[in-house]
């Protein structure tokens, strides 16, 4: 058994990088994630590890020197919220358009615009549907738990060092200031030596210059290269779906939710079975690649799926696309910082989908 | 006489240098731009370190230095490069790392991490061409264009009531203590070369000091973009640039140069 700690989420994240082995933390403060930095800094990771810590004059610097730091094949990330994500879009884009692995901690908080500093998850688009310019996917983990926070951390950097691709935690204020009892994973040595074949490593004698770049002025071989990434984003959708499902082998009903409005829905979904009612929780874990076929098994078994979300119905898109038309699909939720409580849920359930 | 009596290595009085690709340059006939790209490759070959340097290609005509540079390169979003070399020279603390960025890039979009990166003293180099103009999109104004000159966004002139002063970011990140060695020069001219030359080699191995940011800026010619010829640009670049960035050391070791 790993160590136990009690934790915040902000605070497992970032000692889950470095037990990660990270090579590269850049950021820039914001609310509710700054414990982040804080936490990264009190630890003095070049000390530690030898953890390069930055922190850079903006989100806009931060994302480009992750940028610069992932094309030298090292393990690199950031932390931010939403307005410090939307900052970073265009960096986020050239990572995936140059097929660079890098980690992008999101811990979301209501907007639009300067919004407010509570807990929300109206960054689901942004996240999932590529965020910036261009037609592009990050692979999007979604912690329900402080363990989660470490956990996905290490999972992240496989997965963009897997497919050569920018992952996002997309977390909330909740799971980010929250505390829990977390195991931590053993810590893993930080690389000592650069074997991808697309690194900077400075151009030896025995091999060809290596170029990082996002740019193609050919047309077909732009193409090319946007059918290259779509056959990757098909592969995460083959390969790497996670979700949880909760009490849902009997269940009449389903509801969707992921990360803190999990959390009630887990609480919800038991005051429903003290009610009698079967209704289970399906909880997608990776929000790209979307549960997509788990969710259409359901079509021919259940009456309908509430999604919950603490925003004003921006998964349920996806899920209306899973089931294809085949079932009800319908949304509660509460926004900007305001959080559904798990009575609140349930009444919203019985009214909406029970009818 | 035939090519094959010409073509002989007795003959020779100019070639390529090594780190220099084989590939047709994209730039203009008379534009600046190659003859800085030879001279930083140059400065990679006399200090033999090929195999330990990485550049930075910004968002400006230069975007494709990496097609023209036989070395590991990456190509920063426009404004960036210098955020992108902080992040990879603080991976490799001991590699030889520059950016190549246009006077739009560096000093309009790319302002904030240009000062920031001079302000930490990031042990890199930049190599900074100021043509006046923005060249790539078509000649609009840039930050650096002088008062009363004509861009493409100001056809009747520059005017500062409308759009303020042209930057001299050169001397203003030489104020900074992050700064190690700050230099303006020009390659116009074969002297004006030879002294280019020296600074870029001084600011790749200041590099190896560990005391901080080298900064050479390139006042360059953008003939395309002036609507002039490569001749007629080059004498106007003499006449109306050089009065407002003046060629010479700026800061030298750490120290500003007195003049
Ligand atoms: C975010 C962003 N904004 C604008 C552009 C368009 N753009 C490309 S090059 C350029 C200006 C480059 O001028 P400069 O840095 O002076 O270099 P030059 O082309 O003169 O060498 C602009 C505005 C872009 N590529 N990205
Ligand atoms: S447009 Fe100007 S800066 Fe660009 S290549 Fe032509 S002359 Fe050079």
């Amino acid at each position: 058994m790993g160590e136990l700690k009690l934790m915040k989420g902000n605070e497992a994240i970032a000692e889950a990088a470095i037990r990660a082995g990270a090579d590269a933390y850049f950021g820039y403060p914001i609310t509710p994630q700054s414990e982040v930095m804080e936490y990264l800094a009190a630890q003095q990771p070049h000390k530690r590890t030898g953890m390069v810590l930055l922190q850079a004059e903006s989100e806009i610097a931060a994302i480009n020197m992750v940028y610069g730091a992932a094309s030298t094949g090292k393990k690199t990330m950031t932390s931010s919220s939403s307005p410090g994500i939307s900052l970073k879009m265009e960096g986020i884009s050239y990572l995936a358009g140059a097929e660079l692995p890098a980690l992008i901690v999101n811990v979301v908080r209501g907007g639009p615009g300067l919004g407010t500093i509570q807990p929300s998850q109206s960054d689901y688009f942004q996240a999932t549907k590529g965020g910036g310019h261009g037609d592009y996917r990050l692979l999007v983990l979604a912690p329900a738990s402080v363990q989660e926070m470490s956990d996905f951390v290490k999972l992240g950097f496989e997965l963009a060092f897997k497919y050569r691709n920018p992952v996002m935690i997309l977390s909330d204020g909740i799971i980010g200031q929250m505390m829990e009892k977390v195991e931590l994973f053993d810590p893993i040595p930080r690389k000592t030596e650069i074997n991808e074949p697309w690194a900077l490593t400075g151009k030896s004698s025995d091999r060809k210059k290596r170029v990082v770049t996002s740019l193609d002025l050919d047309p077909y071989g732009n193409e090319k290269h946007n059918h290259e990434l779509q056959r990757k984003y098909k592969e995460m959708e083959e390969n790497e779906v996670r979700f949880e499902e909760i009490d849902c082998s009997d269940a009449e009903y389903l509801m969707v939710a992921y990360g803190s409005s999990a959390r009630i829905c887990q609480k919800a979904i038991k005051l429903a079975r003290l009610k009698g009612i079967k209704v289970g929780l399906l909880r997608p874990i990776t929000l790209f690649p979307f549960p997509t076929k788990q969710l259409y098994s359901y079509t021919n078994r259940i009456k309908g799926i509430l999604s919950v979300e603490l925003n004003t119905g921006q998964m349920i898109e996806d899920i209306r696309l899973a089931v294809n038309g085949k079932l009800p699909v319908e949304h509660f939720g509460r926004c900007g910082g305001v959080v559904h409580s798990p009575e609140e849920v349930l009444a919203a359930f019985e009214k909406i989908i029970m009818k | 006489m035939d090519l094959k009596e010409i073509i002989k290595p007795e003959n020779l009085v100019y070639k390529r240098t090594e780190c220099l690709t084989d590939k047709t340059l994209s730039y203009c006939p008379g534009c600046g731009h190659g003859t800085v790209h030879r001279l930083v490759m140059e400065t990679v070959d006399e200090l033999g370190i090929q195999s330990d340097v990485i550049g930075v290609a910004s968002v400006g005509c230069s975007v494709l230095a990496y097609d023209f540079m036989d070395i590991d390169m990456t190509q920063s979003p426009h404004g960036r490069a210098t955020a992108v070399a902080t992040g990879i020279k603080r991976c490799w603390p001991d590699k030889f790392v520059f950016t190549y960025q246009g006077d739009g890039d560096l000093a309009a979009i790319g302002t904030g991490e240009t000062i920031h990166a001079c302000n930490r003293g990031e042990n890199i180099t930049i190599i900074f061409i100021n043509n006046g103009i923005y060249g790539m999109t078509g000649g609009q104004m840039a930050p650096t264009t002088l008062l009363g000159m004509k861009s493409s966004t100001t056809p009747y002139g520059r005017e500062v009531e409308l759009m303020g002063n042209p930057i001299k970011i050169t001397e203003l990140v030489a104020q900074l203590a992050g700064t190690y060695f700050v230099s303006r020069q020009s390659v116009h001219t074969p002297g004006n070369v030879r002294k280019a030359k020296k600074a870029i080699k001084t600011a790749f191995e200041n590099q190896k000091l560990k005391k901080g940011l080298s900064l050479v800026e390139i006042v360059s010619n953008c003939n395309s973009g002036w609507k002039m010829t490569p001749v007629e640009s080059n004498k106007w670049m003499e006449e109306n640039m050089f009065p407002f960035y003046p060629l010479g050391d700026i800061k030298v070791e750490g120290q500003l140069v007195q003049k």
